[in-house]
């Protein structure tokens, strides 16, 4: 177990430069999730951490050692690949012994690490399986007990269920931060999939072109995202952004957007009368009220427990989540209201959150 | 109306149809023909054929007659030549398979750890394949021949080796070493492409199980190479225990009999002596051979080769 910092970390592939400074820090037993969309850098971070990669510049430190220059091996970290590169000739037992194996640890103990880890994972059937006759999920599992074994400072993961289907994902997932919560280790869990982030991070780190956007916990994220990009990237259906200029009309703040629709904006607003301002509002901040701004329903998505309209008002198209069935069809005028207290405000030319 | 037209429809789907009709498979036979009388006129005709002169006496001009056994009993029991023939093929089989294969390896290994300029490599190993052998052979005869290229070298660094072609135990190795050069590039290519299909991941994966660069070419990289590496050995030792142009060129099985192969032998007893009934047979102990030493990797494999799914 240990903390992990990364500071000023940056990589650079001939004069393409991928990572620009990235500093973040893990706490010891921390669950830390990097999410964003593809092509971030959020792999080559967390190569970078492995000693996969090399690291152009800044300092990487797993407990109280830089590991800059040292072997993968002699990091004391273990990783879980997106494959999950499982050796193919090898049992399930010859390839969570295999680093025991290395490290020349006696007989007794690999048979008696890897036993343990079989229990943890349920895997004590399988252990003389090869991997091509496991399933998707117990070849996940298998990864995961090869790491374990080991009995690493830092677990590391990239994209570990982004391979399988979503019930077994929903599944895995429970299964993973029960493991972490049970070993209580440091892990790193790489994905681009918001609600994973969400649902197992301790804290999140939310990467956008080679640099960190924001870190905190799931719903400070979500809460108080610190950009529209970050806004928009987190939650599900996606944020709804309007642009328009802070008026006051009636008493009251308003957004006026270009086509002379107007949103309902909180007091506080005032502040920014008089400028030019992003407005982010959450699908389920929005409801069909008795009155509100005229929209016309585009779309009805059913999802069960909620309902998904999307939604046009002038040449905006807005999605709103509510929570019970409406009686709405398509084409359909219908008025809506937003919790002007949940309103979200981005500045326009840096994205950074305003209000 | 309606119904009865969807009926037709379903009943026409559900029928069950010829995979071809008459038409077709004749029109289909017509055009197999060119291939097919080759086939039977220069390959299956000829195999058939063999088989049954090695039971004659044919001396390629003359009428053949019936003997039975005779030329496998002869080759067996009364031929003084045989077993050193059969002993000279089987020495070049092994040491030249062992040698290619180990040197191939090598330098595919070496080729798929390049940066840059892999794609070079790989082209210029492979050119002796596209060579002529015949062409290789004369050129290696001409290095090794007493006063050659190879014996001024060897004299320059006062080394013992000269004439190594009228030597009765250099003569082979001067053979193999041609052949070594003439044909490690194919498996060099073939092993080397296995090995850049190992996906990275895996080797990745055994760096950080703390496998060194020695642990994951023998653990890893090997392993999952050896279906290729199967595959090259089988062949390889087939196409060596045929080995002929190397030793027609550079020592027509001499000095002595030291370098004659069953393959040289095939040629010399038929072509030299006219003894075709001979040969045949001397063919088909050649090819029982062939046969054995390939039934005994393909039973060894069981050992040593992995097969993904
Ligand atoms: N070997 C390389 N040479 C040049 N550029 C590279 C190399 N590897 C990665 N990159 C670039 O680095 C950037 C980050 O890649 P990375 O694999 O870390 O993305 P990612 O966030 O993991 O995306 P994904 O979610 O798709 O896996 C990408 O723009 C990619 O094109
Ligand atoms: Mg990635």
């Amino acid at each position: 177990m240990a903390k992990l910092t990364i500071r000023n970390v940056i990589k650079r592939y001939g004069a393409l430069e991928v990572l620009h400074g990235v500093s973040v820090a893990a706490q010891d037993g921390e669950f830390v999730v990097l999410v964003g969309p593809s092509g971030c850098g959020k792999s080559t971070l967390l190569r970078m951490i492995a000693g996969l990669e090399s690291i152009s510049d800044g300092e990487i430190e797993i407990g109280d050692r830089v590991v800059n220059d040292l072997e993968p091996n002699e990091r004391d970290i273990a990783m879980v690949f997106q494959t999950y590169a499982l050796y193919p000739h090898m049992t399930v037992r010859d390839n969570m012994a295999f680093s025991l194996k290395l490290a020349r640890r006696s007989r007794q103990e690999i048979e008696q690490k890897v036993d343990d880890a079989a229990g943890i994972l349920d895997l004590t059937a399988l252990l003389d399986r090869y991997p091509r006759q496991l399933s998707g999920g117990q070849r996940q599992r298998v990864a995961m007990g090869r790491a374990i074994v080991r009995n690493p400072a830092v677990f590391l993961f990239d994209e570990p269920l982004s391979n399988l289907d979503a019930k077994l994902r929903v599944q895995m997932r429970t299964e993973i931060k029960t493991l972490h919560q049970r070993l209580g280790t440091t892990m790193v869990y790489v994905t681009h999939d918001q609600m994973e982030a969400m649902t197992m991070a301790d804290r999140i780190v939310v990467m956008h072109g080679g640099g960190i956007e924001q870190v905190g916990p799931p719903l400070q994220i979500y809460d108080e995202p610190a950009n529209s990009f970050v806004a928009g990237f987190i939650g599900s259906p996606s944020m709804n952004f309007i642009d328009g200029l802070v008026v006051e009309r009636g008493g009251t703040a308003e957004l006026q957007t270009e086509e002379g629709v107007h949103w309902p904006l909180p007091e506080s607003a005032r502040a920014y009368l008089g400028q030019s301002v992003r407005l982010g509002i959450r699908p389920e901040h929005i409801a069909v009220g008795p009155d509100g701004v005229q929209a016309r329903v585009n779309i009805v998505e059913p999802t069960g427990s909620d309902t998904h309209l999307q939604l046009q008002v002038g040449s905006q198209s807005i999605i709103a989540a509510v929570r019970d069935r409406p009686s709405v069809s398509v084409g359909q005028p219908v008025p809506l209201r937003i919790d002007a207290n949940k309103v979200h405000l981005f500045d326009l030319a840096s994205g950074k959150r305003l209000h | 109306m309606l119904d009865k037209h969807r009926s037709a429809i379903t009943q026409s789907k559900t029928r069950p149809r010829r995979w071809f009709r008459a038409g077709e498979g004749r029109t289909a036979f017509f055009f197999l023909l060119p291939g097919l009388i080759g086939i039977l006129l220069f390959l299956v005709l000829p195999i058939f054929a063999s088989i049954a002169l090695s039971f004659t006496d044919w001396q390629l001009l003359g009428t053949p007659h019936f003997v039975g056994f005779a030329n496998y009993t002869r080759l067996f029991t009364a031929d003084p030549q045989f077993w050193t023939v059969l002993r000279n093929t089987v020495f070049f089989t092994v040491e030249y398979l062992i040698l290619n294969i180990v040197v191939s390896l090598g330098l595919a290994t070496w080729i798929s750890s390049l940066k840059f300029g892999q794609r070079w490599f790989r082209g210029i190993f492979f050119l002796p394949t596209f060579t002529p052998l015949i062409a290789v052979a004369i050129v290696w005869m001409l290095i090794f021949t007493s006063g050659g290229l190879f014996d001024s070298l060897m004299e320059r660094l006062s080394l013992p080796f000269s004439g190594v072609l009228n030597s009765q135990t250099l003569a082979m190795q001067a053979v193999i070493l041609t052949s070594i050069w003439a044909g490690v590039g194919y498996n060099t290519v073939l092993f080397n492409a296995a090995l850049d299909m190992v996906p990275a991941s895996y080797l990745e994966a055994a760096r950080i199980d703390g496998a060194t660069a020695w642990d994951r070419f023998w653990k890893i990289r090997l392993p999952l190479i050896s279906p290729t590496l199967f595959f090259g050995t089988v062949m390889t030792a087939i196409t060596s225990l045929q080995v002929f142009d190397q030793i027609f060129v550079m020592t027509k099985g001499g000095p002595g009999s030291a370098t004659a192969t069953l393959g040289y032998a095939i040629y010399q007893r038929g072509f030299q002596n006219f003894q075709m009934g001979y040969a045949s047979a001397i063919a088909w102990v050649m090819f029982a051979l062939i046969m054995a030493l390939t039934a005994l990797q393909f039973w060894f494999q069981r050992k040593w080769v992995h097969y993904d799914n």
